[in-house]
């Protein structure tokens, strides 16, 4: 079966994305599909790569990045969601003079097009946070 | 279906939400919106944010004729726990190309229980 998720609360304060992790990994242990991964609102949040969390702690990006390159998992961040919110990829910060990007490996910045696509496209479409 | 669950300006959630609506109308979709709840407050006429400096986004809701947006739910149990009446809500309209371009509301009542059946009819739901 094909799924799609999106993610709407940040890492960390919410359980939402850990959440959305562990159900992405026993997706996937089952043998189904992940079409796409969506990060809206807050959610955008867990696609900077500065998050650095005590060693002690769970690394919720970082978990996202493995799962992404070892699934090769479409992992979606809304533009205009991240750039409220001060998530940048390389192009986006060149174009808007920012010193420095902050995305994490694996993910990509792109359009709410994609949100749309993946309800279309997935037999199962699932939000994670409100 | 768009499901609205909260008040306009508190929480960005209505003003993303509405972001998504506008996007997703360019896929050949069947689209339609419910406002429940607090929801009901992001149809509310006469909106105005200058006391506390966030951006008006209540008048793009304006838009949605234009982007055939025209079946919007409201939960008349929700307006009614709120004081509210159609009256209140700003006056959505479009023209019906099957009907000879007549205006009507794109804004239609409904109540609990028949909205129960409807997100029982939808393929996804997106709540904001």
């Amino acid at each position: 079966m094909k799924f799609a998720l999106m993610i709407n609360q940040g890492p960390y304060t919410h359980q939402a994305s850990d959440t959305a992790y562990h159900f992405a990994c026993a997706v996937l242990k089952a043998g189904h599909e992940v079409f796409r991964i969506f990060f809206y609102h807050d959610g955008v949040n867990n696609a900077t790569r500065m998050t650095t969390p005590p060693q002690d702690d769970r690394h919720v990006i970082d978990r996202w990045s493995e799962l992404a390159s070892q699934h090769k998992l479409d992992l979606v961040v809304c533009v205009a969601a991240a750039q409220r919110r001060g998530i940048l990829d390389e192009d986006e910060a060149r174009r808007h003079g920012k010193d420095g990007d902050n995305l994490a490996p694996g993910f990509r910045i792109s359009g709410l097009g994609q949100l749309i696509e993946a309800g279309i496209e997935a037999d199962r479409f699932l939000v994670f946070g409100n | 279906m768009y499901v609205n669950r909260r008040a306009p300006h508190g929480t960005i959630y209505g003003h993303e939400g509405l972001e998504v609506v506008l996007v997703g109308a360019a896929f050949d979709q069947e689209v339609s919106m419910a406002f429940v709840g607090d929801g009901v407050f992001q149809l509310k006429q006469a909106q105005d944010t200058s006391g506390i400096g966030t951006k008006n986004f209540a008048g793009a809701y304006r838009a949605l004729a234009d982007y055939d947006v025209t079946r919007l739910y409201v939960e008349t149990e929700s307006l009614e726990e709120r004081g509210l009446t159609v009256g209140d809500l700003m006056p959505l309209t479009y023209e019906d190309e099957e009907d000879n371009d007549q205006e009507k509301s794109s804004i239609t009542l409904i109540d609990r229980a028949s909205l129960g059946q409807l997100f029982e009819a939808q393929d996804v739901i997106l709540n904001f």
